[in-house]
């Protein structure tokens, strides 16, 4: 950027979250409603790092109950068996079965690790005041919003598992502990997504040419 | 303090305002734009049906114009209505092994979950594949029937404002992954028996991402009724 970048902010102008129109807040103020719509502005999501940082924390420690505890427990008349996520990926791993491991290993393993990494590797390039790659960064952070709703998988291949195979007292499938920790990382993790605000992203490129002019 | 704290709820909810009622000063050109991503200040090309904007800086698709926006999501929205429906009271799935017989719809899935002591994942999986897609869906139709007027009322605008949360929860295109891939598993010790409801939903994916892609907020936006009017 050679000029300095024109935003809203910059400007004093806020635009609608909702409806997308741009508006001055009244003077003195910094927060009032859309004229349009009627929600409340502000120049950037409240709290946003804060927020993210707190359902990202709470995310990181549902992770280690989601994949320690069994997320589906097969009973039958020899016993009873219990299948964590890894598990689950290891025994659909057969020489027809493997794109099916695949989809889960992705869904379920490296679409949350990834989502939980890149949220981290956003927020703290934020706080540091990053100004480089910042179209990298903005494209990461939509990448993590497309497919974060595709975890849910294991949960729904679980449930619908659990809800087909009931034939007691030959042979029964229950969901897990597992499986509430998993659902809950799945959800927390998309929260965090949402209380991002990729604006921040650009912001300390803003600040510094303000600076320098 | 009880009543405050309701009041609080309220307006986080719903987004409207209870006891704040400065409306900020519109920028008079409503062409004039600011980037969601970037916070880019810009004006919106007039487009041709089908082009679209970007931001120069960030490239955020900002805008594609849609050809017959409303009547094609209209469309869309009542056939996925009737798939829905579909979709939500036949069976599933159903299974075969041994002599025993066993069929699941979507419902089922989550009340079985919630009889198996998972109340929260099944209320997960009840919001997700059901409140949320029917929300979704719902909120569309109102809001391309109310569009329709000339100056669509400030409802519309609540229901635009809620959509998008809608959209984001609703999880028909996952749900479907992951039935498909419980039915494959299961399909190596019991003969699985593929319901109406399965290609109701498989078609009911298809027809929701047409809906999102063919509807223009940006119109239905231009038109409606101001909240500043009413004060």
């Amino acid at each position: 950027m050679s000029s300095a970048a024109a935003t809203a902010l910059a400007l004093g102008l806020q635009r609608c979250e909702a409806c997308g129109l741009v508006s001055r807040p009244a003077p003195g103020t910094d927060e009032g409603s859309c004229p349009r719509c009627g929600n409340e502005l502000s120049f950037r999501k409240s709290a946003s790092i804060q927020r993210t940082w707190a359902f990202l924390v709470a995310a990181v420690i549902c992770y280690v109950p989601a994949n320690l505890l069994p997320v589906l427990t097969t009973v039958t008349a020899s016993g009873r068996d219990s299948d964590t996520i890894m598990e689950g990926v290891v025994l659909l791993w057969s020489p027809t079965g493997w794109p099916l491991s695949l989809i889960v290993l992705v869904a379920s393993i490296m679409i949350p690790s990834a989502k939980i990494v890149a949220l981290i590797y956003l927020l703290i390039t934020v706080q540091r005041g990053s100004v480089e790659s910042n179209v990298q960064r903005v494209r990461l952070y939509r990448v993590v919003e497309l497919i974060g709703r595709w975890s849910m998988v294991d949960v729904f291949v679980d449930t619908f598992t659990a809800a087909l195979v009931q034939l007691q007292p030959l042979m029964s499938v229950e969901p897990g502990p597992g499986l509430f920790f998993f659902a809950a990382v799945v959800v927390l993790t998309m929260l965090a997504v949402e209380s991002f605000d990729a604006r921040l992203i650009w912001d300390a490129a803003s600040r510094g040419e303000v600076q320098h002019a | 303090m009880r009543q405050g704290v309701w009041r609080e709820m309220a307006s986080r909810t719903f987004g409207r305002r209870v006891e704040r009622g400065v409306y900020n000063q519109p920028v008079s050109d409503g062409t004039f734009i600011a980037c969601p991503d970037c916070d880019l200040l810009q004006r919106l090309p007039d487009l041709a049906p089908g082009a679209s904007a970007r931001c120069p800086r960030c490239d955020k698709e900002l805008w594609r114009r849609r050809e017959d926006s409303l009547q094609r999501t209209l469309a869309l929205a009542l056939a996925a209505a009737a798939l829905y429906v579909v979709a939500n009271t036949v069976p599933m799935l159903g299974l075969t092994a041994v002599g025993h017989q066993a069929s699941t719809t979507v419902l089922g899935g989550a009340e079985q979950l919630w009889h198996d002591g998972r109340e929260t994942v099944a209320g997960l999986v009840l919001f997700t594949a059901v409140v949320a897609p029917a929300l979704q869906i719902g909120f569309m139709l109102l809001i391309v029937l109310g569009a329709r007027r000339e100056r669509p009322p400030r409802w519309i605008g609540t229901l635009l404002h809620h959509h998008p949360t809608a959209a984001t929860w609703s999880m028909i295109e996952v749900m479907m992954l992951g039935v498909l891939v419980a039915l494959i598993k299961i399909a190596d010790y019991a003969k699985v028996i593929p319901g109406l409801a399965l290609f109701a939903l498989g078609a009911l994916v298809f027809v929701l991402a047409a809906m999102q892609a063919s509807f223009d907020p940006r119109e239905v936006w231009d038109r409606v009724e101001w909240a500043e009017a009413r004060t």
